[in-house]
């Protein structure tokens, strides 16, 4: 094969494989726009909720919550985790993309896919919401879109394995594949698992919008659909792990405080994690409490101790790692002393932390049958939610995207101090709207709902006034996270078309990653060092909030039942 | 602030001589991306959406 198709990064040291490079760039560049797109959706909706202002119309608060569902959660995340794949196969493995012209067609597939779904619901007869339960019917291009959606990124993910095998065929690597691929495998395994259960249940819904097949039935639905959409979640926790452990290593050197451990963490996610699909379903009637005990429960809790593995792992392998950077001394040195100054780090340890307080502890309370009643269907869920899609995923992604732009745009970042501030904005913005969901949900507030004053309702009911003023602080941090949004794409999109073009000589230089970190990613290694006296705090702090809270919620639940 | 150990991340990894030694067996399953696709997908199709779906298939029609 020809070595022209390849360049050798001049920080890294990894063999960069052309094509390879143009693929990740292109699906790159598209999640951000549908991030952009549904991002403001998302803002619209927000502020729609915010009684004081109540911004859309019904039609069309239900028209932009569906397109905002969509767009962020669908296509932003799974465009940038294709992205993801074809840089931890080709790149990390040095190796050759397989197939770069499937995997332009699977792009293509995926895009038109996107669009043509994002016009049926712009076209209005499609405000099914995200999860298009039935009996509600879209326009058959709703369904048809997301059909191809999914098949385009089931070839993405093939091409993916299909670069595997092609690397260990060429030896392009020794031994296992690095931990960041390892991470990434497990997403492609999940992701196949969640496209064939979307492809399953949409391909009869689609002939059913068309008149070809009589009825879909409701149940039937809501459990495969939930294949489908609580593991392309998982898709997201598994990648995001992965950027946060390759992130570490590229802003600070930090290498795994155990390999073993953590893989044997993916291998949790990889056995257990699909099967807490079932707490959506937890309040379903017709399906047994052994089914839904089983596969939440005791399920969910392995997968969950698997996160908590990687939740301690990488501030650990940070700790170390800035130990032997010479911050060494006290007990929090290395943290306060770490790259807070740099988006990349910021973002990841940020998305680690509310990943963990803000998603973590509240999903294990929602995937709890008993609790999830007091909860089932109120903001709580979307409060829960943002926390781990938006201030984890989201976050993780914003912060690898920037060494992205550096290293596989080869452009310097425009306006650094907006990008220096745009982890803490966005991440600020992200925690209160999760918070006053929750907070809102906690209260009763219903989800998906667009007149929390029941004004025109034939009965009335009155929320708790605390309540409309949760979700006017939710609209308020709305605002904040939009604006950290915003901050993101100007500097994003600004710096691939106008930033200053890093050649070789440059690059060299200016370096964006810490040095030597290039083999830190692309090869194996533990930290060697079990020192983590800052990180044992951190992780006995966040047990200690876990078990208050969830106490709390078993009180709480028994004020809701008095036994008397 | 320069460590000593610094450049010994440059060094390639020393992994290519433990292809001597016998892989323990988590190491070859870990490394097996086919089986553990496998089990991936079996497992949830299995506990979840089987099971699932045949629980909804015994619900008795109502007539
Ligand atoms: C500017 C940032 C964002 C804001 C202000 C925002 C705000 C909101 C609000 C207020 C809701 C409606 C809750 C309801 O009435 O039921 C919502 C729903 C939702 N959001 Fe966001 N969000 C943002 C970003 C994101 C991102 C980045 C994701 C995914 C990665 C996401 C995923 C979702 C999903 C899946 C829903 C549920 C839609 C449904 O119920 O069908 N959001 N968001
Ligand atoms: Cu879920």
């Amino acid at each position: 094969m020809s070595n022209l198709m390849f360049r050798t990064c001049p920080e890294t040291g990894l063999k960069v494989h052309g094509p390879a490079e143009a693929l990740i760039k292109a699906n790159a560049v598209v999640a951000v726009v549908f991030l952009l797109i549904g991002g403001l959706f998302g803002l619209l909706v927000a502020l729609t909720r915010w009684q004081a202002i109540h911004l859309l119309p019904a039609d069309l608060f239900y028209l932009a919550l569906t397109a905002h569902g969509a767009d962020v959660l669908v296509f932003w995340i799974i465009f940038f985790e294709v992205a993801l794949l074809y840089f931890a196969s080709a790149i990390l493995l040095n190796c050759r993309l397989a197939t770069p012209r499937i995997a332009w067609a699977a792009f293509f597939l995926m895009l038109a896919g996107a669009v043509m779904a994002n016009v049926a619901v712009l076209q209005g007869e499609s405000s099914v919401m995200f999860t298009s339960y039935v009996p509600m019917k879209a326009a058959p291009h709703f369904y048809l879109g997301l059909i191809l959606f999914a098949v385009g990124t089931l070839v993405a993910v093939a091409v993916f394995f299909g670069t595997l095998v092609i690397a260990k065929q060429e030896k392009t690597y020794s031994g296992s594949v690095p931990l960041v691929t390892f991470g990434a495998v497990t997403a492609a395994i999940i992701a196949v698992y969640t496209i064939a259960s979307g492809a399953i249940i949409l391909i009869p819904t689609f002939l059913w919008s068309v008149g070809l097949v009589g009825e879909i039935d409701t149940l039937t639905y809501r459990i495969v659909w939930w294949g489908f959409g609580h593991s392309s979640q998982q898709i997201n926790v598994a990648a995001q792990v992965a950027c946060w452990y390759a992130v570490a290593a590229l802003t600070v050197g930090a290498k795994p405080i155990s390999e073993k451990v953590s893989r044997f963490a993916f291998l949790l996610y990889i056995c257990f994690l699909l099967l807490a699909s079932a707490h959506h379903l937890l309040v379903d009637p017709g399906i047994s409490s052994e089914w839904k005990v089983f596969n939440t429960s005791y399920a969910l809790f392995l997968a969950v101790l698997g996160s908590m593995i990687h939740g301690m792992s990488v501030p650990g392998a940070i700790e170390v790692a800035q130990r032997k950077n010479g911050f060494a001394h006290g007990v929090f040195t290395w943290l306060r002393k770490a790259p807070w100054g740099n988006p990349a780090f910021a973002g990841m340890f940020l998305s680690v932390i509310l990943f963990g307080f803000l998603g973590g502890i509240t999903g294990v309370i929602m995937g709890t049958e008993q609790l999830n009643i007091i909860i089932h269907n109120t903001l709580y869920v979307p409060g829960h939610f943002h926390g781990t899609v938006v201030a984890g995923t989201t976050l993780a992604f914003m912060s690898i995207t920037y060494l992205v732009v550096p290293l596989i745009f080869r452009r310097e970042l425009i306006f650094k101090r907006l990008a220096q501030l745009q982890p803490y904005l966005f991440g600020l913005g992200a925690m209160g709207i999760s918070v006053f969901m929750m907070a809102a949900g906690t209260l009763g507030v219903s989800r998906r709902h667009w007149d929390m004053a029941f004004s025109d309702a034939p009965f009335s009911f009155d929320y708790p006034p605390a309540a409309f003023m949760m979700m006017g602080l939710n609209g308020m941090s709305a605002i904040v996270a939009s604006l950290g949004g915003v901050a993101f794409i100007v500097v994003i999109v600004g710096s691939i078309l106008f930033g200053k073009k890093r050649d070789d000589a440059f690059a060299k230089e200016n370096p964006v990653i810490f040095q030597g970190s290039g083999a830190t990613v692309a090869h194996h290694g533990d930290a060697g060092s079990l020192k983590i006296p800052g990180t044992t705090i951190l992780v006995a702090v966040f047990f200690l909030s876990f078990v208050l809270y969830y106490f709390v919620n078993w009180k709480y639940l028994s004020e809701v039942w008095p036994l008397s | 602030m320069a460590e000593p150990d610094q450049p010994e991340e440059q060094a390639p990894s020393t992994d290519t001589e433990d292809h001597a030694e016998k892989i323990p067996a988590m190491q070859s399953l870990l490394d097996n991306h086919f089986l553990l696709l496998f089990i991936g997908v079996a497992v949830p199709a299995v506990l979840y959406t089987i099971w699932g779906v045949m629980e909804v298939a015994h619900i008795p029609i109502a007539n």
